[in-house]
């Protein structure tokens, strides 16, 4: 595990030692506190994540049309439970481990409060617990964006409250974490990249929790009679504060991974620290407008709002994406190429610890969210395309590869070092596990293809049946099929791993005292001498640089091809 | 340095190189996205303007059996409902109701005359979609919202709710008919 020893300066080991332990594979210290936390909020995590796994394959299987499982009330609930408990639980637990990781050991650090921790982390849990109860009693067959005025049991409401502020807690623990370590200069300098992306997302999950207490506490006091109905169109416009800004959470964090998997797996190091940081800077000022992508065909909002709010301020959190997208497999090129792998355009890219769940995993959630997520994005976020968008499976289309293909992905690929330094515990089944990056990516972007197809021929999302319509062909029909097919072989990526997790928890060999099992990390090149290439070699990233080109023109083909699609229908304003 | 330790002291610098030339086209290719908005809503005939006015449910629903009752062509049976066919006049003004689970009434629309299309809901948010063209808006109880539109085509174009509305949601088809 050479390529992620870290030395530490001797004066730190004893004190890291003192309130927790030096991590045998990387020499990091592990604070004994955060580490608990990390590993109760990633349990909980991937509990949620099968349950929203299970709800998937349930849809998949009804929106396929020949095989259509569940009756509509099913369904309708079903798609409910699925997006809260992947989009908002799966995720914020996951989330709160990530932060509790990223202010300790990066930093030589201990964990502001283990009290403030229990008490964020019970209010999470029986909030998460209560929503789904209340959903699976039939109470809150309202979706996940729950729009007013349709309205579901109090305590679903409560529920979600309960989560927001006990993340909110969470948040606190860390930015407290990050005071007391500066305070006790626990380290030197400014702070690690994957920190900074950390507090990046920490500080949007800050807005976006706000906005989530100013939309639900109202709605709350109303299911309860207390207070008249809010403004459906207020409610719209505050919710998706919360619905759009918590997947920038995501991206912040999911980018952040991306940049620690990197490193841990072929020794990547950020090309240009003030480049990334100022990437994720971008996101922290401008996401907070993004809101806006879902009111783009809504009455009492004018065009110059939605022009300038879609656009996040002239696309600049856009921008930021591009820059991560650039700058972090240009960071694995430099990396392969100081390994001496030279060969070619992409020599560094073949040569690359594929069979590694940790490299495979990240680097299919980078190529999947910039591909197939940021182009449809902001393709279908435009003011005017969304006309040939809103509500329809395009919509999942997109978000399946942006928060599943890349979030989700990036998050397992992440637990395949969590569950060995964490847990220490060594996989059981590794060769299923190298195996099941790809599994699931392939299963979420056979869903996604399906479902932006399907989009493209009208076909609306969250519907339990389209042949009533009478509107759609066979040509809908088969990619509904398409979608049912991929739904099976993600899921069964996906179930793979809940199996690997527990397995590994429960039959894991310990590797307490020695390094985790070698997943594959590279290795220099047989014969090669290994060389460090200058800061700003201009030849060193030439692959990465061709692969920014292919994006720029894929982008540019699927965008314009979008416009023109858009002046073949009704003329309207 | 790797991204998990603090970078050394000098770690502000100007970017370079691949990272640079990459920058400046990022940078410009995100103002192509957004001048094409404002390009097309000048130069672009399909636009989402929000056009809409307050409304109480109630009140909608008068003026749009007002408007049923003046511009009436002719009636459906659909199961127990009987669904009026309404032909507004060219460069008129024409109502469309949305409740669980139907749209109100049947409009029949002249090809290349321009309406303005009133929709709003008496009970939840629904979405009128209206197929096979695949033109998208958002329907919300308590808002008149207006579109100006023209349509270019012949046919009989249903229209579909996309916005989860209940149980029925699926069963929710209306028709416009250009003819």
């Amino acid at each position: 595990m050479s390529a992620i020893a870290i030395p530490l300066p001797s004066g730190l080991r004893e004190v890291a030692a003192d309130r927790g332990r030096l991590c045998a594979t990387t020499g990091l210290p592990v604070c004994a506190v955060a580490q608990r936390f990390i590993k109760l909020n990633a349990v909980t995590a991937v509990v949620f994540l099968l349950v929203g796994g299970i709800a998937a394959l349930l849809l998949a299987l009804t929106r396929w049309q020949a095989v259509h499982l569940l009756n509509a009330e099913w369904f309708y609930r079903i798609v409910t439970l699925h997006g809260l408990n992947m989009l908002i639980f799966w995720i914020l637990f996951m989330e709160v481990a990530i932060l509790y990781f990223t202010c300790t050991t990066p930093l030589n650090s201990r964990l502001f409060s283990e009290k403030v921790a229990w008490v964020s982390f019970g209010m999470m849990l029986v909030g998460a617990v209560m929503v789904d109860v209340v959903i699976l009693k039939g109470q809150a067959d309202v979706m996940m964006t729950s729009y007013l005025p349709l309205l579901a049991h109090p305590l679903f409401y409560l529920g979600i409250i309960l989560v927001a502020v006990g993340t909110l807690i969470g948040v606190f623990n860390f930015f407290a974490t990050l005071y007391v370590a500066k305070r006790d200069k626990t380290y030197e300098g400014s702070v690690p990249l994957v920190t900074f992306g950390a507090t990046a997302a920490a500080i949007i999950a800050v807005v976006t929790l706000l906005h989530g207490a100013i939309v639900m506490i109202p709605t709350f006091t109303y299911s309860m009679g207390w207070t008249p109905a809010p403004d459906p169109m207020w409610y719209r416009l505050i919710w998706w504060g919360l619905g759009h800004q918590s997947q920038q959470v995501n991206v912040c964090a999911m980018v952040a991974v991306w940049y620690f998997l990197s490193s841990v797996t072929v020794g990547a190091r950020p090309l240009n620290e003030a480049v990334c940081r100022g990437a994720f800077i971008l996101y922290v000022c401008f996401i907070n407008i993004a809101s806006a992508h879902h009111l783009l065909v809504d009455p009492a909002v004018g065009a110059s709002w939605k022009i300038w709010n879609t656009s996040y301020a002239m696309y600049l959190a856009v921008l930021a994406s591009m820059i991560h997208g650039f700058t972090v497999p240009a960071g694995v090129e430099v990396a392969m190429r100081e390994k001496g792998y030279l060969r070619g355009l992409f020599g560094w890219l073949t040569s690359a610890p594929w069979k590694n769940p940790g490299f495979s995993g990240f680097f299919l959630s980078l190529v999947i969210f910039g591909f197939g997520g940021g182009i449809t994005g902001v393709t279908l976020g435009t003011e005017q395309i969304n006309i040939i968008a809103h509500n329809t499976l395009r919509i999942p289309g997109h978000f399946h590869v942006t928060v599943v293909g890349g979030t989700t992905l990036a998050f397992m690929a992440l637990a395949y070092y969590v569950i060995p330094l964490i847990f220490q515990r060594d996989f059981v089944g590794r060769k299923l596990a190298r195996l099941q990056p790809y599994i699931f990516g392939f299963g979420i972007v056979l869903v996604a293809l399906g479902m932006s197809f399907a989009g493209s021929m009208g076909v609306p999302r969250r519907s339990w049946d389209i042949s009533l319509a009478g509107a759609y062909g066979p040509a809908a029909h088969l990619m509904l099929g398409v979608v049912g097919i991929g739904g099976i072989i993600a899921f069964a990526g996906l179930l793979l791993f809940c199996l690997l997790c527990v397995g590994t928890l429960l039959f894991g060999e310990s590797n307490q005292g020695r390094a985790m099992a070698d997943w594959g990390v590279a290795q220099p090149a047989t014969g090669a001498a290994p060389v460090r290439l200058e800061e700003h070699d201009h030849n060193a990233t030439k692959g990465t640089f061709a692969l920014a080109l292919i994006f720029l023109a894929c982008f540019a083909v699927y965008y314009f091809a979008n416009w023109k699609a858009l002046a073949d229908v009704w003329p309207v304003k | 340095m790797s991204s998990i330790v603090s970078p050394p002291s000098d770690w502000c610098r100007a970017p370079a190189g691949h990272e640079r030339i990459w920058l400046g086209l990022a940078l410009g290719w995100c103002l192509v996205l957004s001048l094409m908005m404002p390009f097309w809503h000048f130069k672009g005939k399909q636009n989402s303007r929000g056009e809409a006015y307050a409304v109480k449910p109630d009140a909608f629903l008068a003026r749009a059996e007002k408007f049923i009752a003046a511009n009436k062509v002719g009636e459906e049976k659909q199961g127990p409902n009987v669904i009026p066919i309404v032909e507004p006049p060219p460069g008129g003004d024409a109502y469309l109701v949305a409740r669980m689970w139907s749209w109100n009434p049947i409009i029949k629309l002249r090809l290349g005359q321009t309406y303005r299309l009133h929709l709003s809901s008496i009970d939840l948010q629904h979405g009128f979609s209206l197929q096979p063209l695949n033109m998208n808006f958002q329907v919300l109880p308590g808002y008149d919202h207006v579109l100006t539109l023209t349509p270019t085509s012949k046919g009989i174009f249903p229209i579909v709710c996309n916005e989860f509305c209940g149980i029925g949601h699926q069963m929710m088809v209306g028709r416009i008919v250009v003819e």
